[in-house]
């Protein structure tokens, strides 16, 4: 079984962000795996031990999107391949989409494309189904679980984590997916893994080697602003026991005409 | 012109708020507005629909709509979509919304702006705000193709009114894909241990790694392990904080501390990594205030926080602090505010 899991590199969720001249500034802050992500790598490498399978971790982006890769191939992914392309610069999810399509099929043979909820910084979560409907696979996505999948028969049966619980399809492959946090905690690179990974030579994959012209992007950007500073006035609140403190804080919020 | 269209959002015919402060949202950018409700035996939604301010409704009722499925949902918005061209088409940000929007997308060579906060006409398009980096950052975005395909966040839009005199034309169309054409199947439903929709509540009450420290608890003689013992103390301490919830009718949230120690389910994360959420009131108890907490919190429109430390950062964002151990507070408070709400 062929697995190919989609992995991307983000400023660290602790990160301080600006705007500099329109353009987002993580300071100081390092660049890590998606943590979305790393519960994509993690349920591709557990369906491959279960199903002898292989999984190539593939990522779009500039040089430095090379770390999300080595980190998905410390944790024990067997390939690792960059899309970079200038061309692709201001790719909105729709044009992203088409190109991790692109690369699925130029690695022909993959029965599951598996990716993360969505990238903490674009905060899109567009890219599972976008790129499910232009391969024209089902799109199971959030899923909490994939209680069965046999890979001679190409089926699966997952548990999605929807709003209301858990809603148990089943579909055929090839299929894309997306992974949550209930699948499993992500392993840790391995020592071994990280040597590995410090070592690989990772290719890089142009439009031009994938066969396809820039799709066009039809979402603008036309600002990035930091949000109005939150204007509190805090007050603390005091009392001679928790009974007094209780009572006053019960008058407050009830005078803040919230409940 | 055919204005806006409205996807109405609902799980076996019961619809997300969302799906009706999108429908107001609609009706803000002028022009007609188009609800589509899709399912079987999902008339009745129509008719909220028109409630809530929709001038037509696009009703398919079908078998092999009765349960969601992306494919047969996005199949036929997008056929419907290509017949009668609206400008733009809403959907309450959830995760059957943005999923069908975004297949919708790629069906008719458009764009999604996915979890607007805000949305304005600006011309012949229209401007959204999408909150990124879990909202520490805004981006200004629009679509340059029609229709533009928007989900909008719930609870950022406001509370619509229901109009119960209003009705309209209810337009009966037909499914899109075949069911052996349809390439999944839904076979069950599982309800959640403590599932929680932190999304659509006004009040949320959240514990954190504090939970978990009250030494006076003491666990039953059975639980020797320390770490069971632990969860076992913060595990009562929910229970408390529940109590202060349903005092409210509020849901209850966690910090991801909370989360990992097993203390309470993934499903009531707040965070960057959890869910994003905007209550009128949101009680932080025994949390210190990472950034990846606050992320996910902190447009609330009025924070309490209550925690040991005084330079906690979470009090930064507070409009209402104490300093003091929740296991005193919470149960006053209570009770303080059973008294009141009660009169
Ligand atoms: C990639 C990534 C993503 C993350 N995503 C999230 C996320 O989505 N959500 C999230 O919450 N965190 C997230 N975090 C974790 C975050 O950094 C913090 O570790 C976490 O929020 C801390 O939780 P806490 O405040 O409950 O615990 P702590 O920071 O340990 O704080 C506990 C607080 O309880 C107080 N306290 C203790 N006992 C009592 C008592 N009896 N009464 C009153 N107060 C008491 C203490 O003074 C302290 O302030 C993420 C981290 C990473 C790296």
């Amino acid at each position: 079984m062929k697995i190919a899991v989609f992995v991307k590199q983000v400023p660290d969720s602790a990160a301080k962000l600006s705007v500099d001249n329109g353009a987002v500034n993580w300071g100081d802050a390092p660049l890590v795996i998606n943590p979305w992500d790393e519960y994509a790598v993690e349920a591709a490498l557990q369906l491959a031990e279960k199903h002898n399978g292989e999984v190539a971790a593939i990522s779009m982006g500039g040089e430095d999107a090379k770390e999300a890769l080595k980190h998905a191939l410390a944790m024990g992914a067997g390939s690792a391949m960059l899309i970079s392309d200038a061309a692709l610069a201001n790719a909105d999810a729709a044009a992203a989409a088409k190109v991790f399509a692109a690369a699925v099929q130029k690695l022909g043979g993959v029965d599951l494309a598996i990716f993360g909820k969505q990238a903490i910084d674009s905060d899109t979560g567009l890219a599972p189904a976008m790129t499910a409907r232009v391969l024209g696979w089902p799109a199971l996505t959030m899923l909490a679980a994939i209680p069965a999948l046999d890979a001679g028969a190409k089926t699966i049966k997952v548990e999605r984590a929807i709003e209301e619980g858990r809603q148990v399809v089943e579909g055929k492959l090839p299929a894309v997916l997306s992974i949550v946090k209930d699948y499993a905690e992500p392993r840790y690179p391995s020592f071994m893994g990280i040597r590995k990974a410090s070592k690989a030579e990772i290719p890089v994959w142009s439009l031009a080697d994938l066969g396809i012209s820039a799709p066009e992007s039809k979402v603008r950007w036309t600002e990035i602003s930091a949000p109005p500073a939150r204007e509190v006035t805090s007050e603390m609140v005091t009392g001679a026991n928790a009974d007094e403190i209780a009572a006053k804080l019960a008058d407050l919020i009830i005078a803040e005409g919230v409940l | 012109m055919a204005g806006t269209w409205v996807y109405v959002d609902h799980f076996k015919g019961a619809a997300l708020p969302a799906s009706y402060e999108a429908i107001a949202a609609a009706k803000t950018l002028g022009g007609p507005v188009t609800a589509l409700v899709f399912g079987e035996g999902v008339e009745g939604l129509a008719q909220t629909a028109f409630h809530y301010g929709a001038d037509e409704v696009l009703l398919a009722e079908d078998a092999s709509l009765a349960d969601y499925r992306a494919e047969a949902y996005a199949s036929l918005l997008s056929k419907l979509a290509k017949e009668q061209q609206p400008d733009a088409m809403l959907f309450p940000t959830s995760t059957r919304g943005r999923e069908i929007a975004a297949m919708a997308a790629i069906d008719l060579d458009s764009g999604v702006l996915p979890d607007v906060t805000e949305i304005s006409k600006d011309g012949d398009s229209i401007a959204a705000t999408h909150p990124i980096y879990a909202g520490k950052l805004l981006s200004k975005v629009t679509v340059s193709a029609k229709p533009a395909l928007i989900t909008l966040r719930g609870r950022a839009f406001g509370k619509p009114v229901a109009d119960t005199s209003r009705s309209g034309n209810v337009t009966k169309v037909a499914a899109a894909v075949a069911e052996g054409d349809l390439q999944t199947k839904v076979v069950d439903y599982a309800t959640v241990e403590g599932r929680v929709s932190l999304a659509d509540a006004g009040v949320i009450v959240s514990g954190g790694r504090g939970v978990a420290n009250n030494p006076a608890l003491t666990p039953p003689a059975e639980i020797t392990d320390e770490k069971e013992k632990e969860i076992w103390r913060a595990q009562q301490g929910f229970l408390m904080i529940g109590e202060l919830a349903q005092a409210m009718g509020a849901a209850v949230g966690a910090s991801r501390a909370a989360v990992d120690a097993g203390y309470i389910p993934y499903a009531n994360q707040v965070g960057q990594t959890g869910k994003v959420v905007s209550p009128d009131l949101y009680i932080a108890l025994g949390i210190s205030g990472a950034i990846q907490h606050l992320a996910g919190m902190r447009t609330s429109k009025v924070i309490v926080a209550v925690n040991k430390d005084p330079d906690a950062p979470i009090f930064k964002m507070a409009r209402f602090g104490v300093v003091g151990d929740l296991y005193e507070i919470v149960p006053a408070l209570t009770k303080a505010l059973k008294e009141r709400l009660s009169k």
